[in-house]
């Protein structure tokens, strides 16, 4: 539904000032040029110092021993070799660590170290710490453990049929983590009035994030009583939480956690991690400072990426295409706990609603308990799976319906400043201009569905796929009422301006972005700027770098923060010059008279003489995300501030014969309202590019099930980086990048997420443009070179050409999802809520 | 194990010796890291796998993690640190960072020593000849085109020519 007014920003009870989200780019100093990052030089000189980089004197290094079983009770654990090792200085178990945590407060599911149980071949078991790292792992291989060994849960089909023995024992039922059914408008309606309807089954294997960085952490309790962590996350925020729980009675503000530097997160280290309570817990045992690094194995271990989830969809279009009933079932394998399941979950059904207008749509999801490293957020969380089942889906249904693909999509767009049938609010909306894009650039009209020969034998194809991100969940993780973002900014006297914040670079540029648009209210230099972030100590509260938060969110708080400042120095300048506040320009490192730009001072002089007059200068920002229109159980997962759509058309060039095929270019278009910084911009949409390749075409998260000497081995198939594929210098294609600015009142400058959303159109436009190649279907991610010759060869023997799970009864497991939550769409009269939902009590929410 | 017996030796590193008591099982990256504090060079995989560690001995890029230390001793050791002189980085370390080739920097210092060893021997490499020289270091971050184009702005530069960052690089198509 179009709203009439579309809801911007909105601060101090007024709207926010137009020039920030719809300014001139001509007018604009540092935003959206490719001014270097804050931290840039460091790193190319080797000088930024990660986790692992850090020593203190009397070190101790820790190990964890892990479960060599996939689920098992533990019986008992002896570790009196190991204490009796020279050097060893501390062993912890999990009765030193009662406490279970988890990031959501619905699962907190997880120890440290198991107390009485192990779910999965990694799970931690025993952590010793040492003087020396080869020590540690003598000692583990010291001490023994008994297992009374349970039944593996292997997987989805697996977890829905096997109700004993449970996994954990809260959730559902049975080994089932969640169930969610969501009914938005009438389904019986939208399927009466459908000229064509599809129903497709289709599967999306895990994979992970395998950031170059191996998780480290280094641990430091003080004679006074205080605990400082330095660790390689994404979420010190919430892993302070998370300490401040396991560690009680320890005060949560005896405890600083420093987010140092990460190298590479993707969501992969999101979580608090048991690795991080243990070493915490030691230092404190030992009374000296404690270090862990993991191995490369360990970092599978640890996951929490891309959930495995199977999906089924049921859409009906009118004979032009046009939606008008979408049934979407999606189920996960959650592996061994919570993590984010939960928002997991539902993100599997939040955003098909925000690319295309989806008139009535019904959506289950069920999430399962498996033996596996826990599944989590990975780029993306938890919508590229869905969004590789509808884009394929859609190119199906322009193939039945003899429509060209892209037209499809342009005639199904969802409109900018609408609700969707979720209750979702869409601002800026520059899908229809990216589809242009990347149809004009590849040649698609003259291109597609040609099926050229290269020299060397192999048909191309051309395949093309769109995505929506969120700028960050309208919700926290936690309920509460405060601000998602803080940022406390210091004018000194010197000149200098320093931003002090609690957000995390994780080499997104999160730290820079501070710099640029603060430089730019205030008119100096962002590279003169000092960012001091992700230090719990220091920096106010910022809820970390994950859902693409931080650009719109810490952006917002430190617009607001550098507006603040410089409403006091324009008043003292003002005074001093004798010119109206409203007169003066901060530009060039000066404040001067709009009328007499000679008229001035330099910005340095602003902050004294602004000092003299008012005191010591300081400002705050912070910012609260707009509230959300979903007001359903459920509907905490989907809105943000904005959305960032993307389209992307990718060439394959197919062997017909084997099934090998290469990508040698891709045009992504993505709309993301205003680039702060083009070259960083870029950086990250060609990141995502490279992502989303490894998943379509090579990486998953697969398990070694065999049988040995009777028993049942169910492993993690490669932890290593040679046998867990992802694409090298050599595999990455040309790609053609196009920046749609399509500005957003939300955002500051306007500015949307980047660098989630062009990951997702990657693994349904490689499938696609298979298909174009060699007319064969890969309902299955990665869309390897097996799959492809499996489905060559079944087409061949005159069968459908397609590889993937089974599309009949059999292909998803049989599960009572109970009565939907029925919510009537906005363009029923709805009002967000569901008219059978039983009442719930109020949350602490404001 | 704490009782074996160290190893004493000279490594010469970035043109300056250094003396170092070691367990001879030891690696060069670990030696380097952890003996002499040089942790510019990161790790992977500890497992040659990742090109994260990459060194360069005697103006060869190696991985470190699959070198042992003394194998070392007497040879010419690069590392990352090594590359700047005095406050004045390299024009391929001004490329990579203007250029946003690093991004979270964890794999760069391996990146940047496999490609400065490529440049010392080929002053004007091709698309496909940089891609061969970095196939063994993987970055999970960039999707290496912003490394490609800083190795081969950086090239130009270092050959006298007036470079700059192509339009598209920079802003799109």
């Amino acid at each position: 539904m179009v709203l009439d007014q579309p809801a911007g920003r909105v601060e101090d009870g007024k709207p926010a000032a137009p020039w920030r989200h719809d300014a001139k780019k001509e007018d604009l100093k540092h935003i959206g040029k490719p001014i270097r990052k804050v931290d840039a030089r460091g790193k190319v000189a080797g000088l930024t110092k990660f986790a692992d980089d850090l020593t203190l004197p009397r070190m101790l290094h820790m190990k964890l021993l892990r479960s060599t079983v996939a689920h098992a009770e533990i019986v008992s654990i002896d570790a009196s070799k190991a204490a009796a090792l020279p050097g060893v200085k501390g062993i912890l178990t999990g009765k030193d660590l009662p406490i279970p945590f988890g990031i959501l407060p619905v699962s907190q599911d997880e120890h440290a170290l198991c107390p009485d149980k192990v779910r999965f071949v990694g799970d931690p078991v025993v952590a010793i710490a040492a003087t020396e790292e080869e020590i540690a792992w003598e000692a583990c291989r010291l001490v023994d453990v008994q297992y009374r060994e349970l039944q593996t849960i292997g997987g989805i089909h697996e977890a829905a049929a096997t109700d004993e023995p449970r996994l954990h024992d809260y959730g559902v039922r049975g080994n089932i983590h969640r169930l969610e059914n969501l009914e938005f408008g009438d389904l019986q309606d939208g399927f009466a009035r459908a000229e064509h309807v599809r129903e497709d089954t289709f599967f999306f294997e895990g994979n992970t994030h395998l950031p170059m960085e191996q998780h480290a952490t280094l641990a430091h309790f003080d004679k006074d009583g205080k605990l400082t962590v330095w660790s390689s996350t994404q979420t010190p925020h919430y892993l302070h939480r998370a300490l401040a729980r396991t560690l009680h009675p320890l005060p949560a503000h005896h405890i600083r956690v420093v987010a140092i530097q990460n190298g590479g997160g993707f969501g992969g280290k999101s979580d608090p991690f048991n690795h991080e309570v243990a070493a915490a817990k030691m230092a404190m045992l030992t009374g000296r400072p404690v270090k862990i690094a993991l191995t490369r194995e360990e970092v599978f271990w640890c996951h929490r990426g891309r959930h495995p989830v199977l999906m089924r969809s049921k859409v009906g279009v009118t004979k032009t295409g046009r939606i008008t009933a979408l049934d979407f079932q999606s189920y996960l394998d959650g592996g061994a706990y919570g993590s984010y399941g939960t928002a997991s979950t539902f993100y599997t059904g939040a955003l098909q609603t925000v690319t295309y207008a989806v008139e009535n749509y019904h959506f289950r999801g069920a999430r399962f308990f498996t033996c596996k490293a826990p599944c989590g957020p990975k780029r993306g969380h938890g919508t590229p799976q869905p969004r590789f089942a509808l884009e394929v889906q859609l190119d199906k249904i322009a193939c039945d319906l003899g429509l060209d693909p892209a037209r499809i999509r342009l005639d199904n767009l969802a409109p900018r400043d609408s609700l969707t049938a979720n209750f979702l609010r869409i601002g800026s909306m520059g899908l229809g201009a990216c589809i242009e894009k990347v149809v004009a650039g590849s040649g698609w009209n003259e291109r597609r569905g040609k099926r050229e020969v290269t020299k060397d034998g192999r048909i191309r194809g051309l395949g093309l796929a769109c995505s929506s991100y969120l700028s960050g969940a309208g919700l926290p993780i936690y309920w509460n009422g405060l601000p998602h973002s803080g940022v406390q900014l210091k004018l000194d006297r010197s000149g200098l301006v320093t931003a002090f914040c609690g957000s995390t670079d994780i080499g997104q540029g999160s730290d820079s972005i501070l710099g640029w648009i603060i430089g730019e209210v205030l008119g100096i230099d962002p590279l003169g700027i000092k960012v001091v972030t992700s230090d719990t100590d220091l920096t106010p509260v910022d809820l970390g770098s994950y859902s693409s938060r931080v650009t719109v969110m810490t952006g917002n708080a430190a617009m607001q923060a550098a507006e603040r400042a410089r409403d006091i120095l324009q008043k003292g300048v003002a005074e001093k010059l004798g010119v109206p506040a409203g007169r003066l320009v901060f530009a060039d490192e000066r404040v001067f008279d709009a009328e007499d730009p000679k008229k001035g001072m330099t910005f340095q002089e602003a902050i004294v003489c602004s000092e003299a007059r008012f005191g010591t200068i300081g400002t705050v920002g912070s910012y609260t995300p707009p509230p959300t229109a979903a007001k359903f159980r459920g509907g905490g997962v989907g809105p943000s501030p904005s959305y960032s759509y993307s389209a992307a058309v990718v060439e394959v060039e197919v062997d017909p014969e084997t099934g090998i095929y290469r990508v040698p270019h891709v045009w992504m278009a993505h709309d993301i309202g205003r680039a702060l910084n083009a070259a960083v911009a870029m950086g990250q949409i060609e990141g995502s590019v490279y992502m989303g390749l490894g998943e379509a075409m090579m990486e998953e998260m697969a398990y070694r099930d065999r049988s040995h000497k009777g028993k049942r081995v169910f492993v993690h198939k490669i932890p290593s980086m040679l046998e867990y594929k992802s694409p090298s210098a050599l595999e990455m294609p040309k790609v053609t990048t196009y920046v749609i600015e399509d500005p957003d009142r939300n955002g500051p400058f306007g500015a949307k997420e980047v660098g989630q959303g062009p990951l997702l159109p990657m693994m349904p436009a490689v499938a696609n443009a298979i298909f174009d190649a060699v007319g064969v279907r890969v309902d299955e991610i990665p869309c390897s070179f097996e799959k492809v010759f499996a489905a060559l060869q079944a087409k061949k023997d005159g069968k459908e050409g397609r590889y993937g799970p089974s599309s009949g009864a059999d292909g998803v497991p049989v599960v009572d999802f109970g009565d939907s939550l029925k919510i009537k769409t906005p363009w029923q009269g709805g009002d967000g809520t569901a008219w059978n939902e039983p009442k719930r009590e109020k949350k602490a929410a404001k | 194990m704490s009782e074996s017996k160290k190893a004493l030796a000279t490594f010469q590193v970035n043109g300056e010796p250094h003396e170092v008591a070691f367990a001879p099982h030891k690696t060069l990256l670990e030696v380097l890291r952890e003996e002499m504090n040089l942790t510019g060079t990161k790790h992977g995989c500890e497992l040659g796998e990742c090109g994260t560690c990459t060194v360069q001995v005697d103006g060869v890029p190696i991985l470190s993690c699959l070198c042992l230390a003394v194998d070392a001793v007497g040879k010419d050791v690069r590392t990352v640190e090594g590359l700047a002189q005095a406050s004045e980085l390299t024009p391929l370390q001004h490329c990579m960072a203007d250029l946003g080739a690093a991004q979270c920097g964890y794999c760069t210092p391996g990146v940047l020593m496999a490609a400065d060893a490529l440049l010392k021997h080929n002053p004007k490499p091709t698309r496909d000849e940089i891609k061969e020289a970095l196939a063994g270091n993987l970055c999970r971050c960039t999707g290496y085109l912003k490394i490609f184009e800083a190795v081969e702005l950086a090239a130009a530069r270092m050959r006298g020519e007036k470079a700059e960052p192509s339009k598209e690089s920079i802003h799109g198509s």
